[in-house]
């Protein structure tokens, strides 16, 4: 049996051939190295995101985390549910405040998953980030102990950014100035960025497709304030935030005359390294813009 | 909806707190403007979010329904962490910009409302996001012309995605999908008719 069990939530992105399926490859290689076992929700679906209000108002929204919650129950009882995306943590941790705090959404949330014979029951599991597995349940200490290739040499920007920050963030961080990304930089022998200013500024994140002139240039000053501090790569614990500030960096280059050029990784990719395994087990083949010094050290 | 009209003509703010999302938090604001000086979309709103929740109680309903204002909301919950007076500030903008969707009063060609609803149509189909066909709708909103346009400008995006394996050209095809799409499609449809009916006694 695994150290540690949990319910697993891997959300639309994390899907194979979708944008963050790198992510969800690291975190398994992360995984196996720390012992713990991830048992997905069967047959979960899409949790709308940030941008589902428009199409889903707030019943039908909030329905979408209840089916969630409901087969994760059914099927992994009381074990805490997991997400690695920031949109999927927050939304069902919202639905559930939401369901709890108020009869009328609770009342309309029980017919709508009646309709289809499933229940949130009343003691729902508290749902939580991996981000929150990795400080709270393995701890900082734990982690340290399984460097095999400190990162030593590289400066690295964490880039928290919003949804993993607010409006519930991680326990005993500060909405401001979140620390967390930066000590497990840390742990992992890299040097993090002190006072990186845009740490938990936004990209713009679904307002990047519908917005891309005003969301590109939130992710102009992100990168800038990156490479002010000194920084070789960004590390991020967010799908859209790694999508937004790796990919558009072209396009960021011709509307602004800069010339960036630097890496957005996730925290799980660093951490694989780290912990001595392949680029490939680290999923460096998934960045868009190659950690060309994370496959040095990977190749070692 | 005239009747809704009549019923509330002489309170907008009633209305707003029967209807909208939150909207029961909006009379706790007390016009700091910390909201709007914390916005990333600061300098592209019509009216800042201190502004709308004071224009509400002030009767401006089509003003502020038909606002583009709370399609700049990027969710970044920056204001609802900082607003001392607590008001779940995010949540309230999605909900006055699904009711002023509602009422058919968002600003035509408005981007975040069309993509808002591309990205919902595009869920609830197979219960899981389709990137690909989300994108190609995304490019392809204003015809076929800025479509090919668009597709050309996001082609290296597009290519380097294909190439580290985040995107899957056979998505076309179908894609991923819940098991139970028809169970699916039920509760959604419960869901939104009790919503509805909760308006429609309301007005």
């Amino acid at each position: 049996m695994a150290k540690r069990e949990y319910s697993f939530y891997p959300g639309c992105s994390s899907q194979s051939g979708a944008s963050s399926i790198n992510y969800l490859r690291s975190t398994q290689t992360v995984c196996s190295e720390l012992d713990i076992q991830l048992n997905e929700i069967p047959d979960w679906n899409c949790c709308a995101a940030s941008i589902g209000y428009a199409g889903g108002g707030e019943l039908p929204r909030i329905s979408l985390s209840a089916r969630n919650i409901a087969l994760s129950q059914q099927a992994h009882g009381q074990q805490d549910i997991v997400a690695t995306c920031a949109a999927c943590w927050l939304a069902t941790r919202e639905a559930k405040e939401r369901i709890e705090g108020h009869a009328k959404i609770r009342s309309g949330i029980d017919a709508a998953l009646g309709e289809i014979g499933l229940k949130v029951e009343s003691q729902m599991p508290k749902t939580r980030h991996f981000v929150e597995v990795l400080m709270e349940d393995v701890g900082l200490e734990e982690i340290g102990s399984k460097v095999k290739k400190p990162l030593a040499g590289l400066k690295i920007a964490g880039y928290v950014g919003c949804q993993t920050n607010r409006p519930f963030g991680i326990a005993g961080e500060s909405f401001e100035n979140p620390m967390y990304l930066d000590k497990m930089t840390a742990a992992l022998g890299a040097e993090p960025v002190e006072k990186y200013e845009k740490k938990a500024s936004c990209c713009g994140g679904a307002l990047m497709f519908s917005e891309p002139e005003k969301s590109q240039a939130l992710v102009k000053d992100i990168i800038e304030a990156a490479y002010d501090g000194g920084a070789d790569m960004i590390v991020t614990p967010c799908p859209v935030c790694q999508m937004n500030v790796e990919v558009y960096q072209n396009h960021i280059n011709k509307r602004f005359g800069t010339k960036f050029n630097i890496p957005v990784v996730y925290y799980t990719t660093l951490m694989s390294v780290a912990f001595g395994k392949s680029a490939k087990e680290a999923a460096l083949d998934g960045q868009m813009i190659r950690a060309a010094r994370l496959e040095e050290i990977a190749g070692k | 909806m005239s009747n809704q009209i009549e019923k509330y003509r002489r309170s907008f703010l009633s209305e707003v707190e029967a209807n909208v999302e939150e909207g029961d938090m909006v009379k706790m604001c007390m016009q700091c403007g910390v909201c709007s000086g914390s916005c990333p979309m600061q300098n592209h709103w019509e009216h800042p979010p201190q502004e709308i929740f004071m224009m509400i109680r002030a009767g401006k309903r089509e003003e502020v329904l038909s606002s583009s204002s709370m399609w700049m909301c990027t969710s970044c919950y920056n204001c609802i962490a900082r607003c001392p007076r607590g008001l779940p500030i995010t949540h309230i903008m999605h909900g006055l910009a699904t009711y002023a969707k509602r009422l058919g009063l968002v600003p035509k060609e408005q981007p975040t409302a069309k993509f808002g609803q591309m990205f919902w149509d595009n869920l609830s189909k197979k219960g899981r996001v389709n990137e690909l066909k989300l994108g190609l709708a995304l490019y392809f909103m204003n015809g076929i012309g800025p479509g090919i346009k668009k597709s050309l400008e996001m082609q290296d995006v597009g290519m380097g995605m294909m190439k580290t394996g985040r995107m899957n050209p056979m998505e076309i095809l179908g894609g991923h999908s819940i098991k139970d799409t028809a169970g699916f499609s039920k509760m959604l449809a419960k869901a939104f008719e009790i919503e509805e009916g909760n308006i429609k006694n309301n007005g």
